[in-house]
């Protein structure tokens, strides 16, 4: 059940608890144990919703940003990595094999405040390299959500 | 002006589907739980096949048969799933769609005034393709009572010194029902002691949630008298792409495609380059797509328990087959006034065989959320009947 119930509330953490237990083909207690011992266990981190801020009039500026840094002894990347999530503005940092060292995604109010971000507090961390910062233009697909279509329907309404 | 029709085929029924077809097309805004295939998207990686089959210029016939590189699949795929071997170079045959090969395997079976065996309620095709065929349908009707499973008493009381062919449709459209071995060994043995042979539709093989589809073919002794057909429609969500097969014994899937060769010449090639892909790798896509049929299935089902309709659990297929013998209404009268009534389309059991009278067919080809919506419509028909009553 475990693989079945998170691959359904991945994509959509607001289905009620009766409806989960009835399409699972189990018991409403067992749906809400597991759940529990999921969070409990840290693999159910959050119940976030996804908002295409672009339909709203509330100004949103996305970046992606690669940073090259210089690991530290006994530390690795962690140390550093700690240094940068604690940003709130930081949405998420990853460590990433080839070109680069950290992938920091972040959001800000403005272009401006994002690249305040970078030039003041990003590269001026002792142990970064470099910065290369990438602006999100568009967004086209997020979280396997399809943001620029609508589903439709266009089979014949009956069928043998 | 002399007559320019053929007598055989004025005689043949248009589709029952058809006529309802027509009138949930004229309403706008009717919900429709009336399709017979799946509302996934072809997965990406297999249309992509399809397209840069295209751009690399395949646009060429296939050998009649099909391609070898696809029949070779096949034979993978059939060894994978239901682990009997055939032979790709001359037991395989790729159709268009699992419709022709019941078309084309009926035509090469079937003697004039030979009886083909069809239990219904089952596809609205193998009647009249028997009648093409220059057979004699004979309908086998299924029963709610043993969820429309065949038994092998049915079988054996159908069965003349005519009988050349049985049609076995299962998992089923409409009903859902699945075979289960020890159901497919029971009628084995009737077949192997009247020596008839078996064309065995299993283009819902994918689709079942209960253990894994089990095939005729894998019972001793069947698969030298059973031409199995499936195909890319329901598993891997390629209706349009129209591509199916055969898979049987040399000397009929010979001669099948002799006809196939001077009626179709070849199956598609894009879908065909499309197909290997989907054998390939698509069997993550098939696992997704099966666990959610299987939820909306498990919703159905809860749903009719909560409105207190009766309905067998079926285990295969995208369909549910709830009984509205209750209601005193004939299976259309029930779809025509819900339709009128609450703009949703179901079809009418009768549409599948004479024996599907008092029964809906429901297809659960849709997500959740519309499913709800209607399955909401239905309840209030539901209680708005009874209180009539």
């Amino acid at each position: 059940m475990r693989e079945e119930l998170l691959a359904i509330v991945e994509r959509n953490s607001r289905i009620d608890l009766k409806e989960l237990a009835v399409i699972l083909g189990v018991e409403e207690i067992d749906v809400v144990n597991e759940l529990a011992a999921l969070e409990a266990e840290g693999i159910i981190c959050g119940y976030h919703t996804m908002i295409d801020w672009e339909k709203t009039s509330i100004e949103k500026v996305s970046a992606l940003i690669e940073v090259r840094v210089t690991p530290q002894r006994g530390q690795g990347f962690d140390k550093i990595a700690e240094r940068i999530y604690k940003y709130p503005e930081v949405n998420s940092v990853y460590l990433i094999s080839g070109g680069y060292d950290l992938l920091v995604t972040l959001e800000g109010k403005s272009l401006k405040q994002i690249s305040g971000f970078v030039s003041d507090k990003l590269s001026t961390l002792e142990s970064v390299l470099s910065t290369a910062t990438h602006f999100i233009l568009k967004k086209y697909k997020d979280h396997g959500t399809v943001l620029t279509k609508k589903y439709e329907d266009t089979r014949e309404k009956v069928t043998p | 002006m002399r007559n320019p029709l053929a007598d055989k085929i004025v005689e043949i029924k248009p589709s029952g589907i058809r006529k309802f077809f027509d009138i949930v097309t004229e309403m706008k805004d009717a919900i429709s739980l009336g399709v017979g295939e799946p509302d996934f998207d072809t997965p990406w990686h297999i249309r992509d096949e399809g397209i840069y089959s295209l751009e690399k210029g395949r646009t060429f016939y296939t050998s009649n048969s099909g391609l070898k590189e696809l029949k070779e699949e096949i034979c993978h795929y059939t060894k994978r799933k239901q682990g009997v071997t055939y032979d790709p170079n001359h037991e395989v045959l790729v159709t268009v769609g699992g419709s022709e090969a019941i078309d084309v395997g009926l035509r090469a079976m079937i003697n004039p005034g030979e009886e083909v065996l069809i239990p219904q309620p089952s596809y609205v095709s193998y009647e009249p393709c028997a009648v093409l065929a220059g057979g004699v349908p004979v309908i086998i009707e299924l029963k709610g009572e043993n969820e429309f499973r065949l038994t092998a008493q049915e079988l054996e009381d159908a069965i003349t010194d005519k009988t050349k062919v049985l049609i076995l449709p299962f998992p089923n459209n409409p009903t859902g029902a699945i075979m289960e071995r020890k159901d497919l060994e029971a009628i084995a043995e009737v077949i192997r002691r009247h020596d008839i042979f078996v064309i065995s539709d299993e283009i819902y093989a994918e689709l079942t949630y209960k253990e894994k589809h089990v095939s005729i073919v894998e019972i001793e002794g069947m698969q030298e008298r059973t031409i199995l057909i499936n195909g890319f429609s329901k598993a891997f969500a390629m209706t349009g792409w129209r591509l199916g097969y055969a898979c049987g014994p040399r000397e009929i899937v010979e001669q099948m495609t002799k006809i196939h060769q001077y009626a179709i010449m070849c199956a598609p090639t894009t879908s065909q380059y499309a197909a290997v892909e989907a054998l390939r790798n698509g069997d993550d896509d098939v696992k997704e797509m099966r666990m959610a049929y299987n939820q909306r299935r498990r919703y159905l089902m809860n749903a009719f328990q909560e409105m207190g309709l009766e309905c067998f659990e079926p285990f295969g297929a995208f369909y549910v087959f709830p009984c509205i013998k209750e209601f005193g209404m004939t299976s259309d009268e029930f779809a025509g006034r819900f339709l009128a009534e609450e703009k949703v389309a179901v079809v009418p059991g009768t549409a599948f065989g004479d024996c599907g009278e008092g029964y809906l067919r429901i297809s659960y080809a849709y997500s959740l959320d519309s499913l709800k919506v209607a399955i909401g419509k239905l309840a209030a028909f539901v209680e708005r009947l009874r209180a009539e009553k």
